[in-house]
């Protein structure tokens, strides 16, 4: 079980051939308190890249792009009643989307967790 | 802040440092053809005096709408506006206060627009609605704009019954997005069948009611078409008198509700600025165009307003924005407000009643007269006539002895074989004095 950072603050976790998506807490802080999350349809089919979902909160609205390509699998239906866990435990319960995985080996040329952690450090 | 007349020196300096070597290199992107090639035809130099002169008597040309015998509608109304509405208006507080950003110093343009909102959801039926749009035209073009978001389809099907200037206002916006609306040919007698036309691509309906015609229609069989299809009903008005009386789109199962606000609080103005109205189903309240009150609390508890749901508006969304609409037409709502509050639910449906009374007995009147149809089998303050000759000689020629008739339908809808018909409308202004006066002078066009 394996995550991957993309520059624009997405992780997608790996799970198998399974991949979990969500933003990182880096981006969540710096978004604020998120008031509202749109996520993809479950069976559509994501371009590594593609804009996937949109995340507002109460200063911005953000888009979210696929960090992988894959078709959605599951969304996360709490997030429409509570976009709160999206602050509260964005690489837990505040996951966005699930896809299968097409082309795994994109996950390779991703950040891992200490890659990612030095590129946050260079933002500030 | 004075005002500094520019001299050639200053224009030179600002030419200078834009790095253009003339005005004429400065709109060098502005075809030729387009560009102002002489000096306007102005004199010089004029007294005060003078041009008060001057400008009176060109006004003195027209034939203002409160001075004679009027019936013109066709999508802005003559109405009474009680002499409140302006007294209100125009406090300082009102008038002169800026977009309401600072909740803590804006309370009162807050909950005005709140109150507003609270109005317009009522009035349509709808769950809720935004603080206004620039006028109905564009109200129904963002509703059509709205529904191609929410159900991810292009196709907008425009009722033959629209007033052609809000089918053309969604033919613009949907060809700068390439998107497909379909403008059906004039629908005189309400008799198209648009559920018939829905098919998967389409995104939404767009019907008026009344219509341009003046003819009621019922919603609701086509709102069960478009839903079971996919797409959305939205329900257009130009008088929004009208809703005091007749059933509102969100009771017919209309999704989006946009129409014109004008006629509650706002003169004619010779076209604006005008009050476009916009409501629409809680669960599309994301996808709402432009600005939105809400009603919230403060730390302490107490009631109070805030612009809220901002992150679909362009100054954070950009150009992801549901809507290039930043602003609202705040003081035609106000005004809009205040008439209603006067009004009230009672009132509102007292001043509906008296205008369809006064526009059934015009219509009893004229269609008396020989050569004279009237074509709806139900309306509310409008109606159309058929005449035994061309319309738009008829109305010059009424108009000449000095009774305003109507519109004629071939001016807004030219080369479609409608020049014998007439739109009339009659509001609660018009006396048994003004149908007498209309009735000659329809007889006198008439038989000339």
């Amino acid at each position: 079980m394996t995550t991957h950072y993309t520059k624009t603050h997405e992780y997608v976790r790996a799970e198998g051939n399974t991949g979990v998506v969500g933003i990182t807490d880096y981006a969540q802080s710096q978004l604020g308190d998120v008031v509202f999350v749109e996520l993809p349809p479950a069976g559509k089919t994501l371009k590594k890249g593609e804009e996937a979902a949109t995340v507002e909160s109460v200063k911005a609205a953000a888009e979210v792009n696929a960090p992988a390509s894959g078709e959605v699998i599951e969304i996360n239906n709490v997030l429409s009643e509570s976009p709160a866990l999206v602050n509260e435990d964005p690489t837990g319960e505040g996951w966005f989307f699930k896809i299968k995985l097409t082309e795994p080996a994109e996950l390779n040329g991703l950040m891992d967790e200490d890659a990612y952690r030095e590129f946050v450090k260079t933002l500030s | 802040m004075r005002y500094l007349p520019l001299t050639a020196q200053d224009r030179a300096d600002m030419l200078a440092r834009i790095g253009a070597a003339s005005i004429d290199e400065l709109f060098a992107d502005i075809p030729g053809e387009h560009r102002l090639n002489q000096d306007l035809e102005l004199p010089k130099r004029k007294t005060e005096m003078e041009v008060e002169r001057l400008l009176g008597c060109l006004a003195a040309k027209n034939v203002a709408a409160g001075s004679v015998p009027f019936f013109v509608g066709a999508g802005a109304y003559k109405h009474h506006i009680p002499a409140t509405v302006d007294h209100l208006i125009q406090r300082s507080e009102f008038l002169t206060s800026y977009t309401p950003y600072q909740p803590e110093i804006s309370q009162g343009t807050l909950q005005a627009i709140f109150e507003f909102q609270t109005q317009v959801a009522t009035l349509t039926g709808m769950d809720a609605a935004n603080a206004s749009l620039y006028d109905g035209s564009t109200a129904a073009a963002e509703a059509v704009a709205m529904a191609r978001r929410i159900t991810k389809r292009s196709k907008a099907i425009l009722s033959g019954g629209l007033h052609p200037h809000y089918a053309q206002a969604i033919s613009t916006y949907s060809m700068m997005a390439d998107d497909d609306a379909v403008i059906l040919p004039p629908d005189v007698l309400a008799a198209e069948d648009l559920g018939a036309l829905i098919d998967n691509e389409t995104a939404c309906i767009v019907m008026q009611n009344p219509d341009f015609f003046g003819n009621l229609r019922d919603l609701s069989p086509l709102a069960e078409s478009c839903h079971a299809n996919g797409a959305l009903l939205i329900g257009v008005f130009t008088e929004a008198v009208s809703l005091g009386l007749i059933k509102p789109p969100g009771a017919m199962g209309a999704d989006i509700a946009a129409g014109e606000g004008q006629s509650i609080g706002n003169r004619l103005s010779f076209g604006g600025p005008y009050l476009g109205l916009f409501a629409a189903k809680s669960k599309y309240l994301r996808q709402v165009p432009g600005r939105l009150c809400g009603e919230t609390v403060d730390d302490l508890g107490r009631r109070g307003f805030v612009l809220t749901l901002s992150t679909r508006e362009q100054h954070i969304r950009r150009d992801k924005a549901t809507s290039n609409i930043c602003t609202n037409s705040g003081l035609a709502a106000l005004a809009f407000t205040i008439h209603m509050s006067l009004l009230g639910g009672a009132g509102l449906e007292r001043l509906a009643r008296a205008n369809h009374a006064n526009a059934a007995s015009l219509a009893d009147r004229l269609s008396a007269i020989r050569g004279v149809e009237v074509v709806n089998k139900a309306f509310f303050n409008e109606f159309t006539l058929k005449v035994a000759g061309d319309g738009a000689r008829i109305v010059e020629k009424m108009a000449q002895a000095g009774v305003l008739g109507g519109v004629p339908v071939s001016r807004l809808l030219p080369s479609k074989g409608l020049d014998d018909l007439i739109i009339t409308a009659s509001t609660e202004v018009n006396t048994e004095a003004d149908r007498t006066a209309f009735a000659k002078a329809l007889e006198g066009a008439l038989s000339c």
